[in-house]
């Protein structure tokens, strides 16, 4: 078998069936820009959730047998070792006590002493569904005299990022095999005209490799064509949309992830996805007529 | 040289018996016409030559392969002994008549060097020389047939299978491309016509099988069509 003419054969089959193989990209581009613009806005929606609860803190306040600074921060690294600890942020009761006359009327707090408010942390979780246990932990360290954690909050941040991640997983889980679904019918579409050119090789005496190597390579191109056109597609719809949302008003609150730190795994998995479909759909598509 | 013995065949799907109990034998170098009324059995009886269809019971043998066992990746190997010429033609409509024919040898893995040699000897055996850069559509029907039997001949196969070659042609083009035929089997090659043109069979003194009813009706080494 020559490989060389296989392969030109392969290419020259994309020019000769010029509008199939437009149509076959474009299938795969228009798939993959719309399970790519899910998946990305599902990741946005989640990097957001995240962000709300890091919002979301515990206070631990210090023991009144700790009254001295130097003690009080020597918690921190007892703090800091448990594992759902992102950070710890020392608080004085001076610093407390400022940040407190800074919200309410200071007039109220004339003649009262620092020392009525205590050292605390500020504790950020890494994640907040445990932190129930994380605050059962804190307490447990010597010299806590009491944690403020809302649990409520956290609990209903925890539910509807399970709904988020789960409604999320069923639309781009169903938007793959959709996605398949159809780039394998416009595949099988493109192949039925061919039938007739796959009858005459075979009764020529072409085995199935022979017949098989030409779609196996159109199947590449044409697949790797399309997943690379729909990842530059999915870069500027993505930061174009991104653009508007963070120049708007309401977009100023947004933290979105820049398409850099996705563009590898996008690129990735859309080439990933494109070359499959496209080689394993032609000679999925050709199988039957090869039974002659 | 084709070996049929007690052959029957019937196609599940329809549970349509279109061969019963068929025996016969080709010789290599035969010139032979294999007639009969359409849905005859003639085109089911091609099939088990090419190994399109198999047998429901009875043996068939092919150029020394049993179509009846032949393993599935065999059968290129098989195919590659025959040539096989269609009433339709059947020519890659966007490779030109050279690509066409040169198609064949590629698919046996001949090299370039062999392709451009043994190509145009056989377009000019066949009469199409000047005609290489032609596309099928810019040919008569003719002359599509004559790139068809280029295409069968290229690979010096050991015998040309041809179902209703002048089906689609003029009597004076069905007489051009017989006798062509007939030069091909001077030079060697076994050939079996299926026609059902009596005009055409009786006007050369060949051997005549008879199909009618899936059943072989007659055989006769100089023979007519239906005795005419």
């Amino acid at each position: 078998m020559r490989l060389g003419y296989l392969i030109r054969e392969g290419f020259r089959s994309i020019t000769t069936h010029g509008f199939m193989s437009f149509a076959t990209v474009a299938i795969i581009v228009a798939c993959l820009i719309i399970m790519g613009s899910v998946s990305l806005l599902a990741m946005n929606i989640d990097v957001l959730i995240k962000d709300l609860e890091n919002q979301n803190e515990i206070v631990v306040f210090v023991d009144e047998s700790l009254s001295d600074e130097a003690a009080a921060r020597d918690l921190q690294r007892n703090i800091e070792a448990i594992d759902n600890v992102s950070s710890a942020q020392f608080v004085s009761r001076g610093e407390a006590m400022n940040n407190f006359m800074s919200k309410y009327d200071a007039t109220l707090m004339e003649g009262i002493d620092e020392d009525v408010f205590r050292h605390r942390f500020i504790v950020h979780l890494n994640d907040i569904a445990y932190m129930s246990q994380t605050k059962t932990e804190l307490e447990a360290i010597r010299g806590v005299a009491k944690v403020n954690a809302h649990l409520d909050y956290a609990k209903n941040f925890v539910t509807i990022r399970n709904v988020v991640t789960a409604v999320s997983m069923v639309l781009i889980v169903m938007l793959v095999f959709v996605s398949f679904f159809i780039m394998s019918n416009t595949i099988k579409l493109a192949t039925f005209g061919r039938r007739e050119e796959i009858a005459i090789m075979k009764m020529v005496g072409a085995t199935n490799s022979f017949i098989r190597l030409p779609f196996v390579v159109e199947g590449l191109a044409l697949g790797m064509m399309g997943g690379a056109i729909a990842f530059l597609a999915e870069w500027g719809l993505y930061n174009l949309v991104t653009g508007r949302l963070v120049n708007s008003a309401a977009g100023t609150l947004l933290n979105v992830i820049p398409f850099r730190n996705v563009a590898l795994e996008l690129f990735v998995v859309f080439m990933a996805i494109s070359i499959l479909v496209g080689v394993f759909g032609g000679v999925n598509a050709i199988r039957n007529y090869l039974k002659v | 040289m084709v070996l049929m013995k007690n052959v029957r065949k019937v196609y599940e799907s329809s549970n349509t018996v279109a061969l019963d109990n068929v025996s016969l034998t080709i010789e290599d170098g035969e010139f032979v016409f294999l007639v009969g009324p359409s849905g005859s059995g003639k085109t089911t009886l091609m099939k088990l030559i090419t190994g399109e269809v198999r047998p429901t019971s009875g043996k068939v043998v092919v150029n020394d392969f049993d179509m009846g066992t032949i393993k599935r990746r065999k059968l290129p190997k098989m195919r590659r002994t025959l040539g096989v010429v269609f009433q339709d033609y059947r020519l890659i409509e966007n490779m030109n008549v050279y690509d066409n024919v040169a198609f064949a040898m590629r698919v046996v893995g001949a090299p370039n060097r062999e392709i451009r040699t043994r190509v145009p000897y056989i377009l000019e055996l066949v009469g199409l020389d000047g005609r290489e850069k032609r596309m099928p559509g810019e040919l008569s029907g003719g002359e599509q047939q004559r790139v068809a039997i280029a295409r069968a001949l290229v690979n010096s196969p050991r015998m040309i299978v041809a179902d209703e070659p002048t089906g689609n042609l003029d009597p004076v083009r069905s007489l051009e491309l017989m006798l062509l035929l007939e030069k091909i089997n001077e030079m060697g090659t076994t050939v079996v016509v299926v026609t059902h043109e009596k005009e055409l069979v009786n006007a050369f003194s060949k051997r005549v099988i008879t199909i009618d009813s899936g059943e072989k009706t007659g055989d006769s080494s100089e023979g007519g069509y239906y005795g005419v």
